[in-house]
């Protein structure tokens, strides 16, 4: 607990910290794990970049998937399993999906039993609504802010626990002993930058997406992907990174809230989408579910009508949901009422909101053994957005949420019988420390040269390049020329010089996030480049749609030994004769 | 309205303060000067402020200072001064605890962090006000009889200006009642669940419906302040003979 | 800035073409710790629909990289962006730059709470209150079966955001720092929807009266005045409190109701 080096030269002051486990991230699947292992007697340290309760997880609003069958009776965890699988074209991690499809109700149930409130059916159950690619009604939700409800739901467990609660701090690494296990991490406070090295026998990595490498995006500052990248330098592999998802309903104006996100729930009830002449134009693209269809359906959509000139005023499709009225609104979407009067001056009782797709989440991400979540890194575990396999190539709306909590607690059991199998010790040379604090004062404390760069600029730059290269329609052109670029920042992120001291200082945290905002780009394209298909997400115009020898393929990609990208094409293991059978019955139309 | 609502905020955040006290100043000195130097019967009417006390005596054990409306009005008095509403406009107007809610207003609120105590020392005496709400409800009934009383004339029925007033005044007067905080909480705001007890759904419709009305509680509090105030104001000058009541529908029985 | 209108991938949602020269905003921004500190003006570009934190997010990004302002989700989901405009806390992300006319905007930190820097405050104290509350707690086992009827009124507390803008405005906090004796506005909320849960069996009506300190608060309504999600505070969780915990401490007929129950109760049992 107490400071173990003086300042002396170049020696730098840090506290440690000790704990079973860390938990880096505390969005709804790192308090998950927390509470799991925190309720286990374990000790728990939480560590968020923001305060408690704010993480993005919040902004989800439409609801959490679970085949609960208050509804639609006719629901099992079979149907909810072939929709995440079909939706995710199929290179999902099949084990995954089937754990997600059963376990998703627990988790609900969980949710109520620790104070959350749904909304309720006539019965006095809870309540479920319809939602894109989700065969039958499926969301548990409260209005449109069911991700608050989950976030500060856990969060009142989590304090209600002993779990240590370590807010606005930022981790910089992952601290790994000889034999190559995480033992820790090396943090800093944001308030007054003073380092933390935390001790841990195992650490869950729940820190999110990285949506923030695109300029319109629906993710917070907070989305710059640390977690993965972290993971990535400590040697994990990391899985189809190639799969983004682009939200089909983002806001296009004022242009201070471009690809501020539009739940899906507004289609969920009933909102329809137009063109600039006025027609209903989905059933072009998917005449079974219109509105309906799986998210990238209608962000390419939404996309090829614009390009086709038929879109709106600022360069979008119109959604509408007027036919709700204004009483309906209110008690179904109030916060999009809200959000759409007081940002953009629109009331959608009475006029229809402009759209565009926008970057939402990342399907791929660390990989990860499907019972427990782990890495491929000894002691390190991951869950939620950050990890990979669930979605395959395309996330279901709804789906989220419930990965949080599902693999969000298997993390955390994953993580407890890790430490309850191992004795191992968690100290490492503190040179190893200093040199990682060294590295993070650097772009503060070095002196000013003529090749200093801002980190705000060189991440808008970044952003630019994404947008222009790897956005949601793609080819082998634009990819190739992308990662030319992005390597070209690459080579300039050392340069990155920012001013004022320590204590609370935007820029020198963005000057660390950079790091995590290329090297991820960099994966994106590398992987995008290689996978010549359209499949979900990945949608390549110079190659045909869901190429065989792709189909049952993932790409690992891995940092290799110079420190270079290394992509591996691995088949995906055989899927087991249960669950073969259940998607075999669904492609001949059979209901399971 | 909401444009007034707007411009109201635009102001000066010591308008309101001053302003609400004015009001309650004034309110106060005419009420005290019509209880203790003026009657309260007129030819017709009588005045809002009595109600059945207009006709009494003065008991003979009541200390020379008591009037006869003394008698009643202790209990609307003591019903506004624990409302939850008008504390808010005495604690904010009178005691300035705050006077307005910026920074600029809450720097002036004049008492030392030592010496506020909130509603735990003096003004813990403020959770009576549930009992002056019971007591409410006799005044309530006592005032509709005379709102009654003033269509029944010697020679029949009729509706003048004054009744209609006199009616206005009571249903107000009953809005700003049941749409109490206590009331509220006693027709079903101590319930956690409805659907548990037997007449539980008409309670909670009840419950629903007097939280419709507490919305606009401090509304029906000013209106039925200033009703009673103008109502009393128009029955002294009819009787002073500076105007005369105008009859809407006369003589129906 | 490498912009490319012919790229397939740049469709849509493209930049408007400026027409003559823009307009300028002027905002004074609190620049300093808790020791001290100044307003100093900035002037940035004004763009359609701008709201202040746009505004701060750009003078950070062009012209005071250390300009320290915490926010998250920019959209009013998260309550992270809480400030004070002209003396009167809003959410910075809410709070367009046009509603103010060409008027001062002055943008300063939460002041309830010690100033860590610029226009961030130290909000940790709140959650040590949160952390003593008694959480939810049924005997039953969920999945519940619960009425929309019975619980209808439990959605109105639990949109708070936690922006704690309340407790910044409450005079008992931010003028006599009642920190220790009084939970705050946010807390009554919370200890709201706990208390007509119908499913929670947990009283807790002796924290609220004696540790959170609910005869504290005047009602003045300050913290309803400034809720961005639109929480009747005072009337719908404060004073609901105020007289749960009347009934149970303050009302002379309810005690005595209470013994002769307490009596008859005992003497069956015995």
């Amino acid at each position: 607990m107490d400071a173990n080096a003086n300042k002396n030269g170049n020696r730098e002051n840090f506290e440690v910290r000790e704990h079973d486990i860390l938990i880096i991230g505390a969005g709804g699947a790192g308090m998950r794990a927390a509470v799991e292992a925190s309720e286990k007697g374990l000790s728990v340290g939480i560590v968020t970049k923001s305060l408690l309760g704010k993480a993005h997880t919040v902004m989800a609003e439409g609801g959490m998937a679970a085949a609960i069958g208050n509804v639609d009776s006719e629901d099992s965890w079979r149907q909810h399993f072939i929709d995440t699988m079909k939706g995710g074209k199929f290179i999902n991690n099949w084990r995954m999906a089937e754990i997600h499809a059963k376990e998703s109700p627990g988790r609900v149930y969980e949710l109520e039993q620790w104070g959350a409130l749904f909304n309720r059916t006539p019965e006095g159950k809870i309540s479920q609504r319809p939602f894109g690619a989700h065969t039958y009604r499926r969301l548990a939700h409260v209005g449109d802010r069911t991700g608050l409800e989950l976030i500060r739901t856990m969060q009142e467990k989590v304090l209600a626990t002993d779990t240590k609660v370590y807010m606005e701090t930022t981790v910089t690494k992952l601290l790994q002993d000889a034999s190559g296990r995480v033992v820790g991490a090396l943090a800093y406070t944001r308030e007054s930058g003073k380092f933390i090295h935390y001790k841990a026998k195992a650490t869950v990595m729940a820190t999110g997406g990285w949506g923030r490498i695109f300029k319109v995006t629906s993710n917070s500052w907070e989305g710059t992907g640390d977690g993965a990248i972290l993971a990535y330098d400590a040697g994990a592999e990391m899985v189809d990174m190639e799969m983004v998802q682009f939200h089909p309903t983002g806001m296009v104006w004022p242009p201070g809230v471009r690809g501020l996100l539009v739940t899906e729930g507004v289609r969920g009830e009933g909102g329809v989408l137009k063109n600039s002449e006025g027609k209903r134009y989905m059933g072009d693209y998917d005449p079974e579910r219109m509105e309906l269809s799986s998210r990238d359906v209608v962000a390419r959509a939404n996309f090829s009508e614009v390009q086709a000139g038929r879109g709106s005023e600022h360069g979008g499709v119109y959604l509408d949901i007027t036919h709700l009225g204004y009483e309906g609104i209110m008690a179904k979407l109030p916060t999009m009422h809200e959000q759409f009067l007081k940002l953009a001056d629109v009331d959608i009782a009475k006029e229809p909101m402009e759209v565009f797709p926008t970057i939402h989440y990342t399907m791929g991400g660390i990989k990860v053994e499907s019972e427990h979540c782990a890495t491929t890194v000894p002691g390190l575990f991951a869950a939620g957005e950050c990890s990979g396999g669930l979605h395959g190539a395309n996330r279901l709306g709804g789906n989220s949420l419930s990965d949080l909590l599902v693999f969000g607690r298997r993390a955390g059991i994953g993580a407890i019988e890790y430490v309850e199998q191992n004795t191992h010790g968690t100290d490492i040379p503190e040179e190893d420390v200093q040199t990682e604090i060294r590295r993070v004062l650097d772009p503060m404390e070095r002196p000013a040269s003529d090749n200093d760069e801002s980190p705000y600029l060189l991440q808008s730059e970044l952003q630019d390049v994404m947008m222009e290269h790897a956005n949601l329609v793609r080819d082998e052109d634009a990819l190739k020329e992308g990662l030319r670029k992005i390597l070209a920042i690459k080579d300039r992120v050392p340069n990155v010089k920012v001013g004022g001291n320590r204590l609370f200082n935007p820029g020198w945290h963005t000057a660390q996030d950079i790091r995590y905002l290329v090297q991820v780009s960099e994966l994106i394209v590398r992987c995008a480049i290689e996978r010549k298909e359209k499949r979900g997400s990945q949608w390549r115009l110079d190659h045909d749609e869901l190429v065989e020898e792709y189909g049952n393929i993932n790409f690992i990609s891995k940092k290799g030994p110079q420190g270079e990208v290394e992509i591996e094409r691995r088949e995906i293991p055989p899927i087991p004769d249960h669950l073969a059978e259940l998607l075999d019955q669904s492609a001949k139309g059979a209901k399971v | 309205m909401s444009s007034v609502a707007a411009a109201w905020k635009k102001l000066p955040w010591w308008v309101e303060p001053f302003t609400v006290a004015g009001v309650l100043i004034a309110f106060g000195i005419y009420s005290t000067a019509v209880i203790v130097f003026a009657g309260g019967q007129y030819e017709q009417y009588i005045s809002p402020f009595f109600s059945f006390t207009a006709t009494m005596e003065t008991p003979a054990w009541a200390p020379a200072f008591i009037t006869a409306p003394m008698l009643l009005l202790w209990i609307p008095l003591g019903f506004r001064a624990t409302c939850y509403y008008y504390r808010k406009a005495y604690y904010r107007a009178f005691f300035w605890d705050p006077p307005a809610c910026q920074a600029s207003a809450q720097n002036r609120e004049p008492r030392s962090a030592e010496n506020y105590r909130g509603e735990r020392a003096l003004f813990v005496l403020n959770n009576v006000h549930r009992y002056f709400l019971y007591a409410s409800f006799f005044v309530i009934a006592f005032l509709w009889y005379e709102a009654f009383r003033t269509v029944f004339t010697y020679d029949g029925f009729q509706i003048a200006v004054g009744s209609f007033l006199w009616f206005a005044n009571i249903i107000l007067v009953s809005a700003y009642t049941f749409s109490c905080h206590s009331f509220r909480h006693l027709v079903g705001g101590n319930m956690d669940c409805y659907s548990c007890v037997r007449g539980g759904n008409a309670r909670r419709k009840t419950y629903n419906f007097v939280s419709r009305l507490n919305a606009k509680h401090p509304q029906w509090a000013w209106y039925s302040l200033f009703s009673l105030l103008f109502t009393d104001i128009y029955l002294r000058l009819v009787a002073a003979g500076t105007i005369t009541d105008y009859v809407l529908i006369p003589f129906g029985g | 800035m490498t912009e490319n209108g012919n790229s397939p991938a740049r469709a849509g949602a493209t930049a408007i073409a400026d027409d003559g020269p823009k307009k300028k905003v002027k905002l004074n921004i609190f620049r300093g710790t808790e020791e001290g500190g100044k307003e100093v003006e900035y002037e940035v570009e004004l763009a359609e629909g701008m709201v202040v934190l746009d505004a701060v997010l750009k003078i950070q990004a062009e012209q005071e990289g250390d300009l320290a302002v915490r926010w998250n989700c920019k959209a009013a989901h998260c309550g992270s962006c809480s400030a004070e405009i002209n003396g009167k806390p809003k959410l910075l992300c809410k709070s367009r730059v046009d509603e103010y006319e060409g008027g001062e905007i002055n943008v300063g930190p939460l002041r309830a709470f010690p100033v860590v820097k610029d226009l961030v405050s130290d909000v940790s104290w709140n959650y040590e209150v949160s952390k003593r509350i008694n959480p939810f707690h049924s005997d039953e086992q969920a999945p519940f079966t619960m009425y929309e009827e019975d619980v209808e009124r439990l959605y109105e507390p639990k949109k708070c955001i936690e922006c704690f803008m309340c407790q910044d405005v409450c005079h008992v906090l931010r003028t006599h720092h009642k920190h220790e004796e009084f939970a705050g506005p946010r807390f009554f909320v919370r200890n709201q929807w706990l208390e007509m849960h119908p499913m929670d069996n947990q009283n807790r009506l002796e924290d609220i009266k004696e540790d959170d300190g609910v005869g504290l608060c005047n009602i003045t309504k300050c913290c309803t005045e400034v809720c961005p999600v639109g929480i009747k505070i005072t009337d719908n969780s404060i004073i609901p409190l105020k007289e749960r915990v009347a009934d149970e401490y303050y009302d002379p007929a309810k005690w005595l109701m209470r013994k002769l129950r307490g009596r008859r109760n005992g003497s069956s049992s015995s």
